[in-house]
């Protein structure tokens, strides 16, 4: 992007952004604990999606489109609505947990917590054109990309050739978590259209659960034992 | 939820349905410009599966997951989530097939510079194709193990 070498160039600390970086993260603050809070879990995944959406307005002002971008539709989107498809599947309020058995989760994260805080003295600053994720290999795809692959966004060059090998192993990460919910889950969830009678009987393709859609009628209990 | 024109006529949703009616197809075209803009702007086969998966998934959400079942088969997400993989990495082999290195587009044209373009397009189409089908994948297979939420369940 041709953000990233404005980004670099111009001074990074200007106020208003300041300010809003600052109100951004506080909301994200603020999500976070109404999130820890609640005990709905409805609210608590529309909450999530909520701080996916805060989060990709962040990640703008950080002139990471394509990340808020990918945020926005994965984290804003479709996981809210696979959380809460999946949330459909249990209870409707989380049981509230006792304060002692909290205190070993608290202590860890307190730890991560200041270990994270230490380091962020040995971060280089916003922008910074001499960081070690700028100066080695980045700044050659930069330089690279309009001379060998012609095409504005840098991002899709690395993503797509410099770095297909990465994308490759990517797709074939999603391919891989598609096929292990099919073979556990199936298509239709066997939600009482499909029986399955292993004892000696060949199933078909064209009888697979997928292929059956919508003469079968609407039944709503075999699968209770299985939810619960 | 069969058949949801009989049952428009006292159906507390229309509005949704009418608007998302509307809103549907704007979002699947969204995610063929995300795709096919990807070289010149934010975006690509990741964002545009997930975007073109959330069309389905905003139909499935209003009209019932039958219905959704009609217009997106379950049958395509099998070929889909395959073909995306072999797209890709098929690219990958016909490069090296036409004497370069796996997944080095540049010997797919006479120019260098166009055969990333056409590598880089295909890439991502297959990005796109798996992409999509494995989102409405797995939104078929949770969605489906319990039967419609009625109204009063919230």
């Amino acid at each position: 992007m041709s953000g990233i070498m404005t980004a670099a160039s111009e001074p990074s600390f200007v106020v208003p952004v300041l300010l809003l970086d600052i109100s951004l993260l506080a909301l994200l603050v603020v999500v976070a604990f109404a999130i820890v809070r609640m005990r709905s879990l409805f609210a608590i995944v529309m909450l999530q999606g909520v701080y996916s959406l805060v989060s990709a307005a962040w990640f703008v002002s950080l002139d990471a489109v394509d990340v808020a971008f990918t945020e926005a539709a994965v984290g804003a989107g479709v996981s809210t609505v696979l959380m809460l498809s999946a949330m459909l599947l249990a209870d409707r309020k989380s049981t509230p947990v006792p304060m002692r058995r909290q205190l070993g989760a608290l202590t860890v994260v307190i730890i991560a917590g200041a270990a994270m805080l230490y380091a962020v003295g040995d971060m280089p600053a916003f922008g910074d054109p001499n960081s070690p994720a700028n100066s080695y290999v980045g700044m050659d795809f930069m330089a690279k990309t309009a001379e060998e692959i012609k095409i504005p966004n840098v991002v899709t060059a690395v993503l797509a050739s410099y770095r297909g090998y990465d994308t490759f192993g990517e797709v074939v990460v999603i391919f891989s978590a598609g096929l292990g919910v099919l073979l556990l889950l199936g298509l239709n969830g066997n939600a009482g259209r499909w029986e399955a009678k292993p004892n000696g009987q060949v199933i078909k393709d064209r009888t697979a659960p997928s292929a059956s859609q919508a003469d079968a009628p609407q039944s709503d209990q075999p699968e209770m034992e299985a939810s619960t | 939820m069969s058949d949801p024109e009989a049952k428009f006529g006292r159906d507390p949703h229309v509005l949704l349905r009418v608007i998302a009616k509307f809103l549907i197809p704007l979002i699947a075209l969204f995610a063929f410009y995300v795709q096919f803009h990807g070289d010149y702007g934010p975006g690509g086969g990741f964002q545009a599966g997930v975007i073109l998966a959330a069309s389905v998934i905003l139909y499935a959400l209003i009209f019932g997951l039958t219905e959704a079942k009609k217009a997106f088969p379950p049958r395509l997400i099998r070929y889909g989530m395959t073909l995306g993989v072999v797209l890709y990495g098929g690219t990958g082999v016909v490069n090296f097939i036409l004497g370069g290195e796996f997944l080095n587009y540049s010997n797919l044209a006479s120019d260098p510079a166009a055969g990333q373009h056409y590598g880089i397009l295909a890439v991502e189409l297959g990005v796109l194709i798996t992409v999509t089908t494995v989102m409405i994948a797995i939104f078929y297979a949770f969605g489906s193990r319990q039967p419609e939420t009625s109204n009063e369940d919230w």
